[in-house]
């Protein structure tokens, strides 16, 4: 658990002050490159290598964290802001708003997600960090909101609620003091994993081409460049798949963490 | 009565969902910019009659909600219409699946061995060293994105050593197959391990499982038939979800290992502005959805009693 923790704690550092760290070597400008080094392994200043186009890798690994990690928080938030409003409506709602609440999840579960992605990035013209979060956002929540509906329709009938009712509170207020503070917990845990779920599926847009496009620095970019000469220089890949990999690795243990800390059959 | 009802709002959700979803898909592939007609020319200047003709015989400059009536209406009839080269896309879809059907076979076979197995062994050691070192494998093998897994995977077993080879269906089942499979397996590993694992501890506690016991049960049959039955409900209905998944063709694996799939297929479409293509193949996704929910839902009924009862 600590593990995890310190190792977001030093990618969130790297996310905040990319210049800092990218500079510990002594070549601190992921843009600064030079084709006389392409694909070179590593040299005194430069401990990765360079890439193809002969740019530093460490540099580029670590501005890479910062549009990596805004998508992953950026698009979670979004999920969870449609799922937290949706689950709810339709864990309290009637059954007709439940039913119309639910068809509509099936449909954007059964959305193929790659045409969404082309469609709406198309759409909105430019493939940056916002709008890749916001596409990644949009598509991301039908698992969330069936979640927090079951939460919401386990506390709906529990006795606390009840007692609000009779004491004649209103809807919002009940709402907000009893059922979501008591709902949330599970939906939170799954948004935690699903902020790494989101890292990884914006490296893979990103991968195919339609995420994130240069100028832009993320760790996607710099796989999908190294793939297609891993056969030669190997090596280009390493650094930023092993912090992408480590990244996710650190969020979801500790969502895993939260979750066993959370459920009750497990404190046994 | 009840029953029938119930179905009958079931259908209906299925109807909507299916006719919302198809929709949108039409008019998403519609809205995309480009012109579909110049895409297929190239850089070459098309004469006005050719261009006017295609427009016609595709009906370019229908609205789209005509245009998605028309591909309706030869839904009904069993047609999925032409690409825009004039290629029926039936034959073509036909060519596809069986890549994708068996890939995704493969891959759910390896994950539901290889995920039993483990939940199984962590389940019944929990707690120890086992358990923990089988927990974060699984998990931070489930981390790595899948095209890093299989750009490695290609680069080890294919390259370096040579035992696969590192790209196409040339060599057939199963040699072409296992890479893939593998790397789509050990993507999904850790969710039916856990699951499996979860459910075991859980069920062990239980006081059905202290009554067989108290009764004399060996503990061979306690675990296989009390504790493993009730376990085996969760697991099976995300496996079953799962399935559905990976019959919808994976559009990276496929990419990467140049197997021609359906979900490689989707994306070349996509690409190309194919609306007819892009709706026929995701037409044949909702649908494996739908079956699959619904699949789900049978499955729960028949494997829990009380489900049934209440």
């Amino acid at each position: 658990m600590w593990i995890a923790t310190s190792v977001l704690a030093v990618l969130l550092l790297f996310a905040l002050f990319p210049a800092f760290f990218a500079g510990l070597f002594g070549n601190g400008d992921p843009r600064a490159c030079d084709l006389a080094h392409s694909a070179e392994g590593p040299a005194p200043g430069h401990p990765f290598g360079y890439d193809l186009q002969g740019c530093d890798i460490w540099a580029n690994s670590v501005y890479g964290a910062q549009s990596s990690i805004t998508v992953g928080f950026l698009a979670t938030a979004i999920a969870l802001g449609i799922a937290l409003t949706l689950g709810t409506l339709s864990g309290l709602g009637g059954r007709v708003v439940d039913w119309i609440v639910q068809r509509v999840t099936e449909v954007f579960l059964g959305f193929p997600f790659l045409l969404a992605a082309i469609v709406v990035l198309n759409t909105l013209g430019a493939r940056n960090v916002w709008t890749v979060s916001l596409v990644l956002g949009v598509f991301g929540w039908p698992t969330m909101a069936r979640l927090m509906r079951a939460s919401v329709r386990s506390v709906r009938h529990s006795e606390y609620v009840l007692a609000a009712r009779t004491m004649g509170l209103r809807l919002p207020r009940i709402i907000k003091r009893y059922v979501l503070p008591n709902a949330i917990q599970p939906v939170f845990v799954l948004a935690t994993i699903s902020i790494g779920m989101v890292i990884v599926a914006e490296s893979t847009l990103t991968y195919l081409g339609i995420g994130l496009s240069s100028p832009a620095i993320s760790w996607g970019l710099q796989i999908a460049a190294g793939s297609r000469i891993f056969q030669t220089a190997p090596h280009v890949l390493v650094l930023p798949s092993v912090m992408l990999a480590l990244t996710v690795l650190s969020v979801v243990a500790i969502g895993e963490e939260l979750r066993s800390a959370f459920d009750p059959r497990e404190r046994r | 009565m009840k029953i029938a009802l119930a179905v009958a709002q079931r259908l209906a959700g299925f109807a909507l969902v299916f006719l919302g979803v198809t929709f949108v898909i039409y008019w998403s592939v519609f809205s995309l910019p480009g012109d579909p007609i110049q895409a297929l020319a190239g850089d070459r200047q098309l004469p006005d009659s050719v261009v006017a003709a295609l427009t016609e015989a595709y009906m370019l400059d229908e609205p789209v909600g005509v245009q998605y009536l028309h591909f309706l209406s030869g839904l009904v009839h069993g047609d999925l219409g032409v690409d825009l080269s004039g290629r029926a896309i039936a034959p073509q879809l036909a060519s596809r699946w069986p890549v994708t059907i068996t890939l995704a076979l493969t891959a759910w076979t390896i994950q539901v061995v290889l995920g039993l197995s483990i939940g199984i062994v962590s389940a019944l050691r929990h707690g120890k060293t086992i358990d923990r070192v089988l927990l974060v494998t699984t998990i931070g093998a489930s981390c790595i994105p899948v095209f890093v897994l299989a750009i490695m995977g290609q680069l080890l077993f294919g390259v370096r050593l040579g035992w696969f080879p590192v790209a196409g269906t040339s060599a057939g089942w199963p040699l072409s197959y296992i890479l893939p499979s593998l790397v789509i397996a050990v993507f999904g590993l850790a969710s039916v391990s856990r699951l499996v694992r979860s459910s075991i501890i859980e069920n062990l506690g239980a006081e059905y499982v202290r009554t067989a016991r108290a009764k004399g049960v060996g503990e061979r049959r306690v675990i296989g038939l009390h504790v493993m039955r009730n376990s085996l409900i969760p697991t099976a209905t995300y496996l079953a979800t799962d399935l559905g998944f990976l019959l919808g063709g994976t559009v990276v694996i496929e990419g990467i290992f140049n197997l021609p799939g359906v979900g490689n297929l989707l994306f070349q479409a996509i690409r190309t502005h194919e609306a007819a293509m892009v709706a026929a193949i995701s037409t044949a996704l909702i649908v494996i959805f739908l079956v699959t929910t619904l699949l789900v839902d049978v499955l729960h009924t028949l494997l829990d009693p009380r489900i049934r009862r209440g």
